[in-house]
């Protein structure tokens, strides 16, 4: 009696495993490896396609995901360009002789010290270190402006932070830089002491501002994001950004390259320059992800402070490298 | 006596079969398939120096990581045998009010990826983190890995076993353990087996509760160090605990799988009225049910109600789930008719080499889905010119091999308690070895086979970290999208996938439960 209905339940797999492979073959003239949040590589897309009639095919996933697999796919890869939040897994890309040269103009159109030294990468969009904290449990004076004070022992049970988030590396290598790796171990033991540890910075930021944690590291625009996403009613915490010239006092960069297995090459260059033309640039300012475009002269979202009277002036994305030592003082503390 | 004539029937040898060549050929695509990412793993491991091999095991954190697994396996495990018995017994041997709607509703849990639980209790509780709490959710998450197997072979144990235990004095406490229990022993170890290795393979508890296993060590290396070979040297000692786990749980299992006897009528097991037991053992399953689905279901509920704006592309979600539903119905039709041939030669072909083999079927699961699906990447550049590289046969396979444990146990839990001397008994009389199995064994095993295909389809509709990596690109699953959207902050719009995710890991456990496994009653095989 069953024997029939499995044969046919068998049929329609098949047919749709049939179906399914069929749509492997691509007609897309450019696939886009996606590490960037969401929110900006669809605003910057769908302008794409639309001004040059290009498909962009996109497949979005962490960039450290994306970053071990281009390892692995190597020169097979079927990937173009590689689009990342942080610039550290494009440096590892470099290192194993991945990337491509940019295309000149790209790189001429934002500030060099946030690109690739050897020409590797483009910076496209930044975002600004800062605390969250929590302004029932602490009023703004209580609020340090300096990173090493997240470790004094006034903040004990009340620090939340992400050690192994991807954005917390490059405040251990500032720190390692400025203050020398003696002084980035003890302030990583403090803030050991003091704080809970969470998966990732948007649960920080969700954390600080139900109350749980009081304050913790995170990039700017995680804060703007949760806003964004629960109503300015429901947000009980505020932003503060670290003194001019403290390690913590940092931009991060967001970048992209073309790939070295690139099957596309002049779509994936023409991308890449749209990224930090005027109209992607305009882009990305646009869509509600809350970075900060980097080519000079694009102001960002009308809700956030003008980079101008920010000026991070700490490390660059060459200076952070790909965070190795940082990474080892973490691994020797046990945070990761 | 009642158990030595079981015995006895075990130690019968069988009948001198022809070389098994469905079953053996069966056993060997699963085995070159699973070889896929344990070659991976070998290879990258073994391309560091001894040097750098100790630089990576020697570090303090990895010995108290290590420790941290072990700790949280050995809890889970025990609590999942208790949690996933009794119920499995209360449904398929009690006259428990409203079973079939439990039956339904038990499974469920494994319908629900770790993040959604995390979402759950998260918001339940923010202060939830340590080993405690830890092992609790683990716990309430995993126990269907033990009930399915279990509830499947209790539907069909072999009543008159227990009506000899009971006439010849035994009371109904000792009769569970030395009769039912011993009857469903292979199921309850196989998914006991289940728990042990997927919690080597934890990752969702250290997002989750902080609570920080073996595997946050592989996912830094790979996802901070981009250091595959160090992730490989540590998947490596995740391996050699494995085929230590696998080596307990064959002692256990011990030399007489079956458990039938060898004459008589085979006679449904009747089931046992609870009287004024009736209002606890209803009360333990709706507390199960509430916990394990209830905090999760109900925060996917309100964070659909509460909707919430999105700054994110809108999406398909009858697409993402065609795809989820296409992908993992095809990956489990594979599992499930590989896993029929591993159990079958394992089971009714014992010898070494068999069960050498069913063995090896098993490591996949304590690796890391990461882990498992790079090595598929690194399988379609090197030897198919990249020809599947990304292609949603990649995909299927690696679910197919991430998931084979599942299937195998629930399809050799089934074939322990059918009767092998039947299928000989048919083809002495003439008829062909096909027909035999398809006409005899077949029907018998077919709850399992059912629950094979449930606990694949169902696991694979809720993977994320190898769909990531090897979906087809431009392709979304729904638990893509939900991850996607979770994110990005906008749980409103995660919501309704997680929904459906449940709603479609509904399906199978319902047709399970309607259509197989519940017939402890009436009819005589």
């Amino acid at each position: 009696m069953r024997g029939p209905r499995v044969t046919a339940l068998a049929t329609v797999l098949a047919a749709l495993v049939a179906a399914l492979g069929g749509c492997g073959g691509s007609s897309a003239g450019l696939v886009l490896y996606n590490g960037q949040h969401e929110q900006t590589t669809a605003a910057i897309v769908t302008a794409f396609e639309r001004k040059t009639g290009i498909k962009v095919q996109v497949r979005s996933a962490d960039e450290a995901t994306l970053g071990d697999q281009l390892i692995q796919e190597g020169t097979a890869s079927p990937a173009d360009v590689f689009y990342t939040e942080n610039t550290p897994v494009l440096e590892a890309l470099a290192r194993r002789a991945l990337l491509r040269a940019a295309p000149p103009e790209a790189l001429a159109s934002v500030p060099s010290r946030y690109s690739s030294r050897q020409g590797l990468w483009v910076g496209v969009s930044g975002r600004i270190a800062a605390m969250v904290y929590n302004t029932s449990r602490l009023h703004a004076s209580q609020v340090p402006d300096r990173l090493v004070e997240l470790a004094a022992p006034r903040f004990k049970g009340m620090l939340g932070f992400a050690p192994t988030e991807t954005d917390f590396q490059p405040l251990v290598t500032s720190l390692i830089h400025y203050e020398g790796v003696a002084a980035a171990e003890r302030w990583l033991r403090g803030l050991q002491r003091n704080g809970t540890i969470y998966p990732d910075n948007e649960t920080v930021t969700a954390q600080v501002n139900n109350g749980e944690s009081a304050l913790g590291p995170i990039n700017h625009y995680y804060w703007f994001r949760l806003r964004a996403s629960l109503g300015a009613g429901e947000m009980h915490s505020a932003l503060r950004y670290f003194r001019p010239g403290d390690p913590g006092d940092l931009l991060d960069v967001s970048g992209a390259a073309v790939l070295r297995s690139a099957h596309h090459v002049q779509n994936a260059e023409r991308f890449v320059r749209f990224l930090v033309s005027r109209e992607g640039q305009e882009a990305i300012a646009r869509s509600t992800s809350f970075e900060y475009p980097l080519r000079p002269g694009v102001p960002p979202s009308s809700q956030l402070t003008p980079l101008r009277e920010l000026r991070p002036l700490g490390l660059t994305p060459a200076e952070l490298g790909t965070g190795a030592q940082a990474l080892a003082l973490e691994q020797k503390l046990g945070l990761l | 006596m009642a158990s030595e004539r079981v015995a006895e029937a075990a130690r019968r040898p069988p009948l001198r079969t022809r070389l098994p060549f469905a079953s053996l050929s069966g056993t060997l695509i699963a085995v070159a398939l699973v070889l896929i990412p344990l070659t991976f793993v070998a290879v990258e491991a073994l391309s560091a120096g001894l040097s750098e091999v100790r630089h990576v095991l020697l570090r303090p954190v990895v010995g108290e990581l290590l420790l941290h697994t072990v700790l949280l396996a050995a809890a889970c495990t025990a609590l999942c045998a208790v949690l996933g018995v009794g119920c499995a017994w209360l449904v398929a041997r009690t006259n428990l009010p409203a079973r079939r709607l439990w039956a339904v509703l038990l499974v469920l849990p494994l319908g629900i990826p770790d993040f959604v639980v995390a979402f759950g209790w998260v918001s339940l509780d923010h202060s939830l983190h340590g080993y405690l709490p830890t092992v609790l959710i683990l716990t309430l998450s995993l126990y269907p890995l033990v009930y399915l197997p279990v509830v499947t072979a209790l539907s069909s144990v072999d009543g008159s076993l227990e009506e000899a235990a009971r006439s010849l004095g035994l009371g109904p406490w000792r009769t569970f353990r030395s009769v039912t229990l011993r009857q469903v022993r292979v199921a309850v170890l196989g998914g006991c087996l289940l728990v042990t290795l997927g919690l080597l393979a934890e990752y969702g508890a250290f997002e989750i509760l902080q609570f920080r296993t073996f595997t946050v060590e592989i996912f830094t290396q790979y996802k901070l160090a981009y250091d595959g070979v160090a992730a490989a040297v540590l998947s490596l000692v995740l391996l050699v605990i494995t085929i230590a786990v696998l080596a307990g749980e064959l002692a256990l299992t011990g030399g007489r799988p079956a458990t039938r006897s060898g004459r008589g009528a085979r006679r449904p097991a009747a089931r046992v009225p609870l009287g004024r037991r009736t209002v606890p053992a209803l009360a333990a399953v709706v507390i199960v049910c509430a916990a394990a689905l209830g905090v999760p279901v109900s925060s996917v509920v309100y964070w659909t109600l509460r909707g919430g704006n999105t700054t994110l592309p809108g999406a398909s979600l009858p697409e993402a789930l065609g795809y989820t539903a296409a992908y993992s119905a095809a990956a489990a039709a594979i599992a499930t008719v590989l896993a029929v041939a591993v159990a079958t030669l394992a089971l009714r072909h014992r010898g070494r080499v068999s069960l050498l083999l069913e063995r090896v079927t098993y490591l996949p699961l304590a690796l890391p889905g990461l882990v498992v699906a790079l090595g598929f990447v690194a399988f379609s550049v090197r030897y198919t010119s990249s020809a599947f590289l990304s292609s949603p046969i990649e995909l299927i396979l690696a679910y197919a091999v991430l998931f084979l444990p599942l299937a195998v146990v629930a399809v050799r839990s089934s074939l322990a308690g059918a009767p092998a001397r039947l299928e000989e008994v048919a083809r002495s009389l003439g008829v062909s070895p096909a027909r035999a199995w398809a006409r005899v064994t077949l029907p018998a095993i077919l709850p399992g086979v059912a629950a094979a295909f449930a606990f694949v389809f169902i696991s694979a509709a809720t993977e994320l970290t190898a769909t990531l990596v090897l979906r087809p690109t431009g392709v979304d699953t729904l638990a893509t999208r939900f991850w996607e959207y979770t994110s990005g902050f906008a749980y409103g719009s995660a919501a309704p996938y997680a929904l459906v995710m449940i709603l479609i890991s509904a399906v199978p456990a319902y047709v399970l439960s309607t259509r197989f496994g519940l017939r402890s009653t009436g009819r005589i095989r």
